[in-house]
């Protein structure tokens, strides 16, 4: 029993330590943690990459804090696999204990792992993906859409050729969820004559057979939503198939980033695109943001770098109000839902279903200075456009 | 009726282009016994070298050297350093050390060119497109996939059916170990064909890179459809990947441009559009079994 006393008390300071260690562990000195799912790796990788990028270049541009809060960014890479998604969102939350995750590109993504997060009570920005079940029946109140509903982006396209008085359409896409939902977000705009549709394969590598059925159909103008390499495949194969001299082509905002111009050269010229943000806005968070951009990475942002950039600022403007605590959940959501911070967009603000109301711009595709192609701002498509969803939100 | 033919002759082009890759397939196959997943990973080499070279030099030609060299030296030091391994061992190991290659090729790609798309445009001379048919105005590199891929396929009937090296292909094919125990150097004869292979895989991925997207991975969805053409056409067998390229070209193309029209005359438009969709997407597949019931062995076997 003596001999047991000293053992006994060397393993109760031992123990007081290690409890000690644990509790300041969690003091609000250390950096708050903010997992970060993302694709990186196949085709759509750089999509990943700007997002990641421009996240990791706002908490620089403040010393590494946002909002005034030292942060921590943990990325992981979900390679375009739910299952994957899964598995990180597991050792952010319970390995890292983190309680605020973003990232996420692809919809089929998000809609595997964005439950999952929200249940464990911790908070989802997505900088991307919306699907439209989050939107509505099955909206969060932890769960935020920063960039639009992916409605949104072809209702944009909808309304665009509507204004530009185009009377008989073609409108194709990928025979996929995301394809039909655009297809759908385009028509509820787009109130003219549809001459032809055609759902596409996924993995098809020829459009020559599409192309032909739209040069015997004539229609006025072609709308085309092939995400990624299919609408660089398709883009070429339209332009070689003389059709861009007779039929404008429109497209949403995914179809038509710096690097698919880079990839199809004067090919892009004349498109026609709808958009959130282009790099030619001229409000000073945009200027500034496009600026720095280029300075740290020497390459233009696309479209989903701001988004990325929007989604750390605004989770900055939260953190600030909170002063770091993420543990007081609420005051922490009421400060996101304020949105309180510069968007490179302009005038943002977000619905009951916490997805935003901004405008959206038509963008044509123009020879630049230098020779290539390049974006320009042309008009106002929606001013203060929500989604079509937030009504079925009971938030 | 315009339409029709104009359709046609998209099913062709299409048919050839696969059958650049089938061709070298097949023969690796036919010859060598051994399934090689990384073909597309050789189709990708060529597109990626082809699209770099153009982009120093700004010549076509260049270009497409710049491709088939080194679509051809990737698949000589593949056969040199992991193949000559496999070829006595049964398919599975096959199946999975050529599909690590794929990773392995996919991921030197992205850390040389990075994840976006190259840029590879078709060259002055052949862009645009020009009515050689009254009404159907069609591009003209589209013309010369089809005229290259139709003399492709005519030296290398010329090469099997006609010369010595042919002919030790086809006793390849047939009989093994006999060219074997006959004397003939069968490594340097599996050495060639599979390098031949891999410049035809090359050619094909050089000449896509101004139609597709020349991007990581582009090789994989093509991979599939080749394989497809050559059980159609019966493996081993030059005549019969032609005869399953062009099959599976024409009957993918038709029923894309045609399907969804003729059900739209029988149903209402959405499901139509659904089923006609979904039809055309499985019907190169459907193809495939119906020749197998009909003719296992594929169209033109190479033998028996």
């Amino acid at each position: 029993m003596r001999r047991m006393l000293p053992s006994l008390s060397a393993f109760a300071v031992v123990a007081g330590l290690v409890a000690t260690c644990l509790s300041s562990g969690a003091s609000a000195a250390d950096p708050v943690k903010i997992g970060m799912i993302t694709t990186l790796s196949g085709p759509g990788g750089y999509l990943g990459e700007d997002v990641r990028d421009s996240f990791q270049l706002a908490i620089d541009q403040e010393g590494g804090k946002l909002g005034g809060v030292p942060v921590s960014l943990l990325v992981q890479d979900d390679a375009l696999k739910p299952a994957t998604a899964k598995q990180i969102v597991e050792t952010y939350l319970q390995g890292e204990h983190a309680k605020i995750l973003t990232g996420i590109i692809f919809s089929n993504v998000a809609g595997a792992v964005v439950p999952d997060v929200v249940e464990s009570g911790a908070f989802y920005i997505s900088p991307n993906a919306a699907p439209s079940n989050l939107a509505g029946k099955e909206c969060n109140p932890n769960y935020f859409a920063v960039a639009w509903q992916n409605d949104a982006l072809h209702e944009a396209a909808g309304q665009n050729v509507q204004n530009h008085g185009y009377k008989r359409m073609f409108i194709l896409a990928p025979n996929y969820q995301a394809g039909k939902d655009a297809l759908t977000g385009f028509k509820r705009f787009y109130k003219g004559e549809i001459v032809g549709e055609i759902y596409t394969k996924l993995d098809q590598t020829d459009f020559s057979a599409e192309l032909a059925q739209i040069r015997a159909a004539k229609p006025d103008a072609v709308f085309q939503f092939q995400p990624g390499g299919l609408g660089i495949t398709f883009l070429k194969q339209y332009v070689q198939a003389g059709l861009k001299d007779t039929t404008p082509m429109f497209v949403s905002a995914p179809s038509m980033d710096w690097h698919i111009m880079e990839a199809v050269g004067d090919a892009a010229i004349g498109v026609q695109v709808a958009s959130h943000w282009n790099v030619d806005f001229d409000n000073p968070a945009s200027q500034q943001f496009v600026a720095a951009f280029k300075a740290k990475y020497g390459r233009m942002p696309t479209y989903y770098a701001s988004q990325g950039y929007d989604t750390a600022r605004l989770i900055g403007s939260a953190l600030k109000a909170v002063g770091g605590d993420v543990d007081k959940a609420d005051a922490f959501r009421a400060a996101l839902r304020k949105a309180d911070f510069a968007s490179v967009r302009g005038p943002f603000k977000f619905a009951n279903n916490q997805h935003p109301i901004q405008d959206w711009f038509a963008l044509s595709v123009d020879k630049g200075a230098d020779g290539k192609p390049t974006l320009k701002t042309v008009s106002k498509i929606f001013e203060q456009h929500g989604d079509a969803y937030a009504a079925e939100c009971k938030m | 009726m315009l339409l029709i033919v104009e359709q046609l002759l998209n099913g062709l082009q299409f048919g050839v282009m696969l059958f650049l890759l089938a061709a070298g397939l097949t023969l690796v196959f036919g010859i060598m016994g051994l399934i090689n997943l990384a073909h597309g990973s050789l189709y990708m080499i060529g597109a990626f070298a082809a699209a770099a070279v153009g982009r120093l030099t700004g010549s076509f030609i260049l270009a497409l050297l710049g491709g088939v060299t080194a679509a051809a030296l990737a698949g000589l030091a593949i056969e040199w350093l992991v193949l000559r391994r496999l070829y006595q061992r049964d398919h599975l190991d096959q199946v999975l050390a050529t599909y690590g290659l794929i990773l392995f090729f996919n991921e030197a790609t992205t850390m040389l060119f990075g994840r976006q798309p190259l840029f590879a445009d078709v060259p002055a001379a052949l862009g645009g497109s020009i009515e050689f048919i009254p009404g159907i105005p069609y591009p003209v590199y589209r013309l010369a996939i089809l005229l290259v891929g139709g003399l492709v396929a005519a030296l290398l009937y010329g090469l099997i059916a006609r010369t010595r090296i042919g002919m030790l292909v086809r006793a390849g094919t047939t009989d093994r170990e006999m060219l074997r125990a006959l004397g003939v150097d069968v490594r340097l004869l599996y050495t060639a064909v599979f390098t031949l292979g891999a410049l035809l895989a090359g050619l094909a991925g050089a000449m896509a890179g101004p139609i597709f997207s020349v991007q990581v991975g582009m090789g994989e969805p093509v991979l599939i459809q080749t394989f497809v053409v050559i059980i159609i056409g019966g493996v081993g067998s030059i005549r019969g990947a032609m005869a399953g390229a062009l099959l599976v070209g024409l009957v993918d193309t038709m029923t894309r441009a045609f399907l969804p029209g003729l059900l739209r005359s029988m149903m209402p438009l959405s499901e139509a559009d659904a089923l006609g969709g979904g039809v055309s997407s499985i019907a190169v597949y459907v193809l495939m079994a119906g020749i197998l019931l009909w003719r296992p062995r594929g169209l033109l076997p190479a033998h028996g």
